[in-house]
Order: structure tokens, then sequence, then C-alpha cells
């Protein structure tokens, strides 16, 4: 079988990084190939030269055995390569179909007025071709996440691609979802798409994939096929050492100091009378699916979102949170699943970045910055929690997930937060980042520190947690002590939905 | 050329941090004035050089107090008639009812920085944005103005010490041969003080912050609400210190102008490089986009260009000035 694309001794580098030495790269028609590594590996990038978003610096790309310049995404639309970015790229005013055909409307009477009926057609087709349940007059703004990543797909496959590039595209959606994403691949294949896969989710590459390539340090490693090979040698090969292993389910510890207590929190249609405790020293595992409401409760918790009712309790004593003022005042951190929009400000540098929730801790006649204690604090935890950065007046921007996710860390711990909520704390943070953020996690609680671990993979939860809280549509289905919890276990409160309670 | 160098020298030793950054706007400024001074033999003269100064001062002032504003990726319409009124507030105290020249000062820049906290409470506490916001206090104080000063001039002549504060050179009474008005020390003495502030102080800090993810701000557990407001009391007590010029330049509160004055201070902002998407910028910047518009202004006159060439010059260079800035970023 000959390969439709064919990547030979390519080299791309940045300012100061050399971001892709040398590297190969093979797909052929019908295989779902999947692309690994960790976070700064070089796998988007290699994808990124694919699609013609960068330029290579050198180094050969062939489709189908010729060689081709790629100029420009237009370029790569043209030669049939689809990507579907991990952001998603949809104007959410804007229907399916315009959405779909944005740039090459079809045109009716003279030229000059879009002729929507065809365009709809057309989109209706494609959707049809991928047996999708979607009505092209939608607003792209009215679905679901998983609907809109299959918007992005149909659009993709609208340009005729031969290759489709999937970037991260199960970071957000729930099983049923992600079922969903995989059958449509697999009709894909069997219509003789290439398909690369960007995944950090090991059981789903096992699932979907038929072979892996592995990079690591913006060089390729090895090709493996998936089916004969162990995930542990995939990982191995993706990191160059061993990994630490989690030391397993703790057993809760009843007797200790409950340092907040959530008492009958409800806010409109996405929290139902919610109510916990946390102990000192504990993590306490939030699971539940897409949606549950377990963001949501720790956004009200933290002020960020008023609610129509409910007590907040910290230390025994009874706290008024209506902002993120009062909630960092009483020792609450929040760190948001969603970095770039609501935890950095990533056109700053890391120093800022860490000290942005503390800055009144460094002021000389309460008003005047002082600037080597801030550099010196913010050094010292670039240093204790392994953040890669050049300098601490690096812009936070240039630096991979885990990196970002971890000055997102440093500003709270600055912060000295007793009671520290996570939101998907490892969410697109390569295998590597993740344990070295698992070990964080247990010291904090080791030493003391309350901590809430929102995730949506469950393996993560099980590891972790001392105790596992399970949501669905905005109720607390249950608690689980980590010890004896299984998947099978959360999935059934998650999705025991309010129309089986009650009759 | 002295008078020149002078500035330059003053300029690299208040701003040396950030004039590498800046080094395309202050070397376009140079270029306008070597093809100025040799396109007219008057232009370099000691005289037009400080009608230069002069003529800066009023816009550099209020530009730099829109400086903080656009950092936060806001905008203020309204320092143009806000500058006006806290004019005619000057006139109020010091003519209408007679109290002593520091007072009337302090009125200018009070009044300013009320009516900057009353924008910066529509715009945090309100949500309006922040366009709008000011734009409905640009009218809202452009009509005070003249209605508070029965639509007629103020005149200083009860106050003596007034006209000094612009006119009278602190510098020239050292150095003869060096008129400088003391404008153009107060000028850089609110350049000096503004930096300081953006560069070394809390609220300088919360300024690029917020320009640059203020949702991330909120949930660090900063109240930037009121951040936002004290940065828009701020801005607008700069403001007053304009007002206090320009009313001391003309010896009188002239209620009808400063409508417009607003777009020249934000084209001064923009052409020195700070971003109106918010998170950057520099003091040094504003002032030098200041400079290049009335460089230009003035170099064009010289050259007896018609008034309406020049606002076409002015626009041109505008857009030129932005689209030197993006090629500089994408590199």
């Amino acid at each position: 079988m000959t390969a439709i694309v064919s990547i030979q001794h390519l080299n791309k580098s940045f300012p100061g990084v050399r971001a892709l030495d040398d590297c190969q790269f093979e797909l052929v028609a019908g295989e779902v190939h999947a692309l690994m590594g960790e976070n700064g590996a070089g796998k988007s990038t290699l994808m990124k030269v694919l699609a013609g978003v960068y330029q290579k610096d050198s180094g050969d790309i062939l489709i189908d055995g010729n060689v081709v310049e790629i100029s420009s995404p237009r370029a790569a639309q043209a030669l049939g390569i689809g990507i579907i970015h991990q952001e998603l790229n949809l104007m959410n005013h804007l229907s399916v179909a315009q959405n779909i055909f944005i740039g090459r409307e079809p045109l009716g009477r003279l030229g000059l007025f879009v002729d929507k009926r065809k365009m709809d057609e057309d989109t209706q087709k494609i959707c049809d071709r991928l047996h999708l349940n979607l009505d092209p007059r939608t607003p792209v703004g009215d679905l679901t996440v998983a609907r809109q990543q299959m918007v992005e797909i149909a659009k993709a496959l609208s340009f005729d691609s031969r290759v489709l590039i999937m970037d991260e595209p199960t970071a957000a959606l729930n099983n049923a979802e992600i079922d969903d994403l995989f059958r449509i691949i697999r009709q894909l294949k069997s219509q003789g798409v290439g398909i690369v896969y960007i995944s950090h989710k090991m059981d789903e590459l096992k699932r979907i994939s038929d072979r892996v390539t592995v990079m690591r340090d913006g060089q390729y490693i090895a090709t493996v096929p998936t089916a004969t090979t162990s995930m542990e040698t995939i990982i191995s090969m993706m990191v160059g050492r061993t990994l630490f292993d989690g030391d397993g389910p703790v057993i809760p510890d009843t007797q200790r100091e409950v340092v907040l207590e959530v008492k009958g929190l409800n806010r409109g249609r996405t929290i139902k009378d919610v109510n916990f405790v946390v102990r000192k020293g504990e993590i306490l595992g939030f699971a539940g699916l897409m949606g549950a409401g377990r963001t949501e409760v720790a956004r009200a918790v933290f002020g960020a979102d008023p609610v129509d009712s409910g007590e907040i309790w910290v230390h025994g004593t009874k706290v008024r949170i209506t902002t993120p003022v009062n909630a960092v005042k009483s020792g609450i951190g929040y760190l948001s699943e969603d970095r770039k929009h609501f935890g950095l400000a990533t056109g700053m540098d890391v120093e800022s970045n860490i000290v942005l929730a503390t800055m009144s801790r460094f002021l000389s006649l309460g008003f005047f910055l002082k600037h080597p204690a801030m550099r010196q604090i913010a050094t010292s935890f670039v240093k204790q929690l392994g953040i890669k950065t050049p300098s601490v007046s690096q812009k936070v921007a240039l630096l991979s997930g885990g990196n970002q996710q971890k000055i997102v860390i440093a500003k709270w711990l600055v912060r000295d937060c007793e009671i520290l909520f996570f939101d998907e704390p490892t969410r697109g943070i390569d295998v590597g980042a993740k344990s070295e953020i698992y070990k964080l996690l247990n010291a904090l609680a080791a030493q003391g520190r309350a901590i809430v671990m929102i995730s949506s993979e469950l393996p993560e939860v099980l590891r972790l947690s001392h105790r596992i809280l399970v949501m669905c549509e905005g109720r607390v289905t249950g608690e689980l002590p980590a010890l004896g919890a299984t998947q099978e276990k959360i999935m059934q409160l998650a999705t025991q939905r309010e129309s089986l309670l009650t009759p | 050329m002295s008078d020149s160098s002078v500035l330059q020298r003053l300029k690299g030793a208040i701003f040396s941090s950030s004039t590498r950054q800046k080094l395309l706007a202050f070397a376009s400024l140079i270029g306008l004035m070597i093809f100025f001074s040799l396109a007219s033999p008057s232009f370099m003269q000691t005289d037009n050089m400080v009608g230069i100064l002069q003529a800066t001062a009023v816009n550099g002032v209020l530009a730099i107090a829109c400086t903080f504003v656009i950092i936060t990726s806001g905008i203020d319409l309204s320092v143009g008639t806000l500058m006006t009124f806290c004019s005619v507030m000057a006139g109020v105290f010091l003519t209408y009812w007679g109290l002593p020249f520091y007072v009337g000062v302090a009125a200018a820049i009070f009044f300013g920085a009320f009516s900057g906290f009353i924008s910066g409470v529509l715009i945090a506490k309100l949500k309006i944005p922040p366009f709008i916001a000011t734009l409905g206090m640009m009218l809202l104080l452009k009509g005070l103005a003249l209605v508070i000063s029965g639509t007629k001039p103020i005149y200083f002549n009860d106050t003596p010490e007034f006209p000094s504060i612009s006119q009278d050179s602190l510098i020239g009474y050292f150095l003869p041969d060096l008129p400088i008005p003391n404008a153009v020390l107060i000028l850089f003495l609110v350049a000096i003080v503004s930096s300081l502030i953006l560069n070394k102080t809390v609220l300088g800090s919360y300024t690029f912050a917020l320009g640059s993810n203020e949702e991330a701000v909120r949930l660090s557990g900063v109240n930037v609400d009121r951040w936002k407001i004290i940065i828009y009391s701020l801005s607008g007590a700069i403001c007053g210190v304009a007002g206090l010029l320009i009313a001391s330049r003309l010896n009188s509160a002239q209620p009808a102008l400063g409508q417009g004055y607003e777009l020249d201070a934000i084209a001064a902002v923009v052409i020195g490089g700070t971003s109106l998407s918010g998170g950057a910028g520099t003091i040094l910047g504003t002032i030098i986009g200041a400079f290049i518009m009335s460089v230009l202004t003035n170099g064009l006159r010289i050259m007896s260009v018609a008034q309406e060439w020049q606002t076409v010059v002015t626009g041109i260079i505008i857009i030129l000035a932005v689209y030197a800035d993006i090629l500089r970023k994408r590199k």
C-alpha cells in the first residue's frame, strides 16, 4: 500500500526552539494513525506544517508519492488535508451550513446572492454521509460541544479531505459522545480516509488506532502497531523514563477537622441542593459527566457566579461569599478548567502571573511593588514545581500546557490557600506532566490542605481521591469511599438521571 | 540642535528600560525632524522648537491619560471635553468665587478625578461598554461645561498667577537661552509619575493584567471593579492637569473647545505602539507619539502645506504607524 502522506527529514525551528528535528511520519489510506508524545514533543507543530499553518524549514512532504509544497491552509485543503484544531474554530451566531461553507458560499442569482437552499442541501448531504442528525439551519452556538465538534468534522470533510487531522478531539466529550465520534471515525476509515489522531488518553488509542507514532522533544522515536504494543512500552517511549505510580486509594480519615462545608447550594437549573464537606488533608474527587454541574458548584462556592441559596462554612464559621475577593479572603482558591480564559494572563510574564493573587503582599509604602521580592518568590516556585521556562520574565503564552498549569498552581500556593478547587487539573497535559501534577496534589494534601478535584477522567479520580462525590444534572447522586470504588459504580451514579428517581 | 539633544538625553535617562522597544517610533520622530529641518531652515529655530514643545504639552498629557485606559483594553472618548470641563471648573472657583489660586488648581484636578470615577463606575459596576459610557460622558461634560459657563469664556484676570502655570519658563529663568515653558515641564513630570505608576506600582501591574485577561484577574480574587474605577479616576485627574494647562495657555476657560482632542490623544497613544486590544503599552511611546503629531503639524505648516492637507497627512501617518507596529510584532 502506498502512503497518502509521507513526511521525511522535516525540520522546523521557532526563535530559540528547535520544534522539529529530522522528523518523519507516514499515513496510509483507511488507517487511524495516533500521534503521541508529551506536550512540547512537536506533535501539533508537525501537523500544523502538514496543514499549511506553519512553513517547514527543510525536508520533504510527499502526497501520493509526489513532493508538494504546502504554503497555506488553503493549499492544504486543495490537497485534501483537513485539520480539526484542539480549540474549535466556529462562529457561534452562524448556522451549521454557514459555518461549513464560510468563504466558499454557493452563489445564486447574478453571482451576488448566497444560495442558501443549496448550501443547506449540501450540508444535509454531508451530515447524511456521517449519519449525523443535525439541522443545517441551527445556530452553532445552540449545539453541545460534542455536536460542534461534529460540525468541524463535517466542515473538514466538505473539502473532500482524504487526510483528516484531529487534535485532542475528545477533550470536551463524555463517554457516549466519544462513542459517537469513534463510530464516525470508523465510517471515514472504511471510506478510505486517513486519520491522524492526537490524544493523551491511552485507552482511546487502544480502541481506535491502528498504528502509533511516538515523538519526543521534536524527534521521531518510533512507529508501532497498536494491537501488539503495550501501553507501558508506548509511555516509556514517550517520556524516556519510568513514571511515578500513585500510592493507590487512601482510606478517608473521618476524624479530621472539617475545613469546608457547603449546605443547600442552589443555582437555577445547574445546581440543585448540593451538600458536601471537605476535611483537612483530604482530596475530595468530583466525578460526573460533562455538564453535571461540577464546575458550576466550584465557581459558585468561589463566588465567581451568583447563587440562589446556600450556606458556606469555613472552619465552622459561616462565611458570605459573593465575589472571588471574599473567597480568597476565606482561603479558597479555584483553578479553572480553562486556563487560557480564566486562569492566566497569557500576555504577561511568569512572574506577574505567579504573584497575581498576592500582589498586595509585595508592596512598599502601600503602593510600590517590590520587584526583587516578587522575582525571588516566582523563581523559588518555578524551581519547586519544576516549571520549564527560560526565565521568570518569559511570556506565559510561550510555555506548554503543563507548565502553564503549574504556574496557575503556583499562583494559589503563593496565596497559601487552605482550600483548593482543581477543575480538570490535567486537561490537555501530557503524561509526564500529569504524574507531576498528581504528585503535587498528593503533597498538598499531605501538608494539610483541603482539596476538591474535579475530573472527567475516572482513572484519575480513582487514583487520587480519598473520597468521591458523584454528580448528575446538578445534583449529588452519591458519595463513595475511594477504597472499593470502581469506574462502573461511578458511572452508575453519574448517569442516575432525575426521571429515574421520581416515577 | 542643542535643545532636541537635551530632550533626547532627558528621555533616555528617564525611560531607559523601555527605550529599545520604542526605537521605531523614536526613529520616525528623528527622521521627521531631519526632513523638516532640511526642508525649511526655520524649523530648527529655538522659537519654533519651543512652539512644538508647547503645542505637545496638552495633547501629551491627555494621551497619557488615555494610555492607562487603553492598556486595560478600554477606551476613553471623554478626555477632550473633560479637559474643558475641568478648566471651566477652575474658572468657576477662581473667577466666579474668587477663591485662592491653589484651590482652583485642586478643583480642576478633583473634578477630573471625579468624572473619571463616574466613568469607572459606569463601566465597572453597571457593565456599560467603555466606548458607550465615555461617549455619554463626553457629551454630558461638553453640555455641562457650556451650561456652567453660560457658553461664554471665563477669563482668569483676577488670578495673575494662573497663566504662569503654562507660559512662564522655570528653565528659562536659570538658562536664558532655553525658554522652555512650564507646560513642557509639567508634561514631563506627569510622564515620569505615570511611568512610575505603570511600571513600579500595584496599580500599574493590574492595569496590564486587566488588559491581558480580566476574567483571570477576577478569578484570582482581585477586586477588578475597584481597580478599574481607580484607573479611570487617575486618568480623569490627569485630564484635569490638561485642563489647567490649556486654560493657563489661553488665560481663559473656553467652553466650546475640547471635542476632537480625544481623537488626537488616542492617535498619539496608538502611534506610540500601545495596543488597542490592551495588555501592552508605554508612557514613553505615548510621548513620542504626541511629539510625532505636533512635529508633523508644525513642519507641514512651516512648509506652507494647506491645513486640509495637513489633516490628510496626519491620517496617513496614523495608519502607517500602526501598520509598522504590526510588522514589528510579526517578526
